[in-house]
């Protein structure tokens, strides 16, 4: 063999492509053909590939399962016409999608209007890169992982405002003025409780969350989980939070305008983020690709959480009403914060507690934070719900009282 | 909201979903259609019909069209008129069923049948030779004698001109001037009518 294929050796500090032994079995093929350098792009291009289609391809699983769950959440049957049980349903959809006509509103501006489904699906996949599927097995095993995966998925609020403004359509600009402020507030629980995660794992790399998991973190930290479920279902504009494309308020909200592949994209996008949100659910929360059996059947364990973390998106869809703006904003502000600070504060002084001399937690010191922080979990949900609903019974009350005194309607400056 | 009543509702929908679907899955399983059903296609009796145009003038959409010409065996009489055109424009009926209200012969009725889906608009009139080919399922809405027969239209066999009347009246047994009788079985007596 002319090339190096150990991962020790390889040209990248951490070990390319996280060890990921697909790469190096690929790149070891593809040696004996070509030049060295060529094996690595091609490799790593092959394995971009193999996740960029399994990405896909989840995403229109998703929109099928999802759909069928619905349905049987509502003592519907789902979609059932085309290959058993409708399984082929995203095919016949996206047939459909791509042989309409594309449109571009008149006076849209085209060029923005254009790229908005392309960073929506380009930052969901670049987003998914760091998620490791497997031991050993993610495209890239980085150790900002978890920062890597706020930054890029942030993208996608940029694109909903985009298209919201490119779109020339108000009910796209309120969707998008909406979506927008749901992000960026919601932004803030959820990175608080992500970082209780990464004080207890010590590390933001995913695959040392994941190892660090002897117990669950859904265990350990309910309170973070329940802030990452439900701040999630706000950035991935699913019910209860889905006042960015309430369709019966404003038609679709920023992809009212959005037609053909266009539209397949953006759906693909958000079927695909609910799979995302679930893979990552699963590898903070419980405990990744680890599981009782093998190591090679990571990949089953993986499938299985993610399944559990849909599940739980369309559970929750299928139960709750959708909230108003300003209820999401309690939510988000007088509820959830706290709820996240609580949770960081408790992790912290059980940390700082709990480790021994090298800094590290055992297994039993996270069997003891998980019963205190179940007690603080059910304290304070109880205390801030209390204190939650009140305040939203008197916003409403005073909102009904004060609504005729509102004289113009807001304007929008265009400049 | 929040707390113990979020809870509460996460159970209820999963009560539902462990429960069965009481979806009807439409083309391969079907609901029980009442016999009243007011269908899409007519039933008609050319033998019973005399051309009176009852069922035209009493559409409210005026989409029935009758077009007539003196009756072959008995004009002076004129009791009974050939029918050149029956159209039903069925794109603008609302399945009222006053024409079948309205017919004194019991030569109309509303069908049973609910596919009626075509693709251009001419399609979607019935003509006359439509309503003389069609298989007689007739609904039982506004025909009490069929429903004494315990008939089901979308079940039981065709009925012919002579099983679908009301057989009180007796009209259809005694036959009068230009009324096209082709059984034998038809008595000519008379007597009855006074």
């Amino acid at each position: 063999m002319r090339c190096i294929t150990t991962p020790e050796n390889m040209l990248s500090p951490e070990g390319a492509f996280g060890g990921n032994p697909l790469f190096y079995w690929i790149y070891g093929l593809a040696a004996h053909l070509v030049p060295c350098w060529l094996a690595y792009v091609i490799a790593g291009l092959v394995i971009m590939l193999i996740l960029i289609n399994a990405v896909l391809l989840g995403a229109a699983i998703v929109s099928w399962g999802e759909r069928r769950l619905l349905g049987r959440f509502q003592n519907r049957v789902g979609p059932n016409r085309w290959g058993p049980f409708g399984a082929l349903q995203p095919i016949a959809d996206l047939t459909k999608l791509i042989t309409k006509e594309d449109i571009i509103p008149y006076g849209a501006d085209r060029l923005a209007f254009t790229a908005v489904p392309v960073i929506m699906v380009s930052s969901l996949l670049v987003a998914t890169a760091v998620i490791p599927f497997a031991k050993d097995v993610a495209l890239v095993d980085l150790n900002v992982g978890v920062l890597f995966i706020l930054a890029v998925s942030s993208l996608t609020s940029i694109a909903i405002f985009t298209a919201g403004w490119a779109s020339n359509n108000r009910y796209a600009l309120f969707g998008a003025g909406r979506a927008v402020a749901v992000l960026i507030s919601y932004e803030v629980p959820v990175v608080l409780s992500l970082l209780g995660v990464v004080v207890v794992a010590g590390s933001m790399s995913l695959g040392d969350i994941v190892v660090a998991q002897a117990v669950p973190f859904f265990l350990v930290q309910p309170l973070a989980f329940f802030v990452f479920l439900a701040g999630m279902s706000a950035e991935l504009n699913r019910t209860p939070f889905d006042v960015a494309e309430a369709e019966s308020e404003i038609i679709a909200g920023y992809h009212t305008e959005y037609s053909g592949i266009k539209f397949a994209l953006i759906q693909a996008a958000e079927f695909g983020g609910a799979l995302f949100v679930s893979g990552l659910i699963a590898t903070l929360f419980l405990a990744g690709w680890a599981g009782p059996v093998a190591d090679w059947l990571g990949w089953l364990w993986f499938l299985i959480k993610t399944f559990i973390g849909i599940f739980l998106f369309v559970w929750i869809r299928s139960t709750f009403p959708r909230l108003r703006l300003d209820q999401i904003m309690a939510v988000c502000w007088k509820f959830l914060m706290p709820l996240s600070i609580i949770n960081l504060a408790a992790v912290v002084l059980e940390v700082y507690f709990l480790r021994d001399a090298s800094g590290t937690l055992s297994t039993s010191d996270l069997w003891i934070m998980a019963g205190i922080n179940m007690v603080v979990a059910v304290v304070s949900i109880a205390f801030f719900g209390r204190i939650i609903r009140q305040k939203i019974r008197n916003s409403s009350r005073t909102m009904t009282a004060s609504a005729p005194m509102v004289r113009g309607v807001p304007t929008i400056e265009v400049g | 909201m929040y707390g113990l009543e979020m809870a509460k509702g996460l159970l209820v929908t999963l009560t539902n979903l462990a429960r069965k679907p009481f979806t009807t899955s439409y083309p391969e399983q079907r609901v029980k259609q009442h016999p009243r059903f007011r269908g899409e296609e007519f039933t008609w009796y050319e033998e019973r019909c005399t051309g009176c145009a009852s069922c035209a003038k009493y559409c409210p959409l005026g989409i029935i069209k009758i077009v007539t010409s003196p009756s072959e065996t008995a004009p002076l009489q004129g009791d009974k008129y050939r029918l050149e055109v029956f159209d039903i424009e069925l794109q603008r009926c609302m399945f009222c069923g006053l024409c079948v209200e309205a017919c004194p012969y019991d030569a109309l009725f509303m069908g049973s049948g609910f596919e009626e889906g075509q693709y251009k608009r001419t399609d979607l009139v019935i003509t006359i030779d439509r309503l003389r080919q069609a298989d007689k399922h007739p609904s039982t809405w506004f025909r009490p004698q069929l429903e004494g027969m315990d008939y089901r239209p979308g079940v039981s066999r065709p009925l012919g001109w002579r099983e679908v009347g009301r057989e009180g009246w007796r009209w259809h047994q005694h036959e009068k001037a230009g009324m096209r009788l082709t059984g034998s079985n038809t008595t000519r007596d008379s007597g009855d009518e006074a």
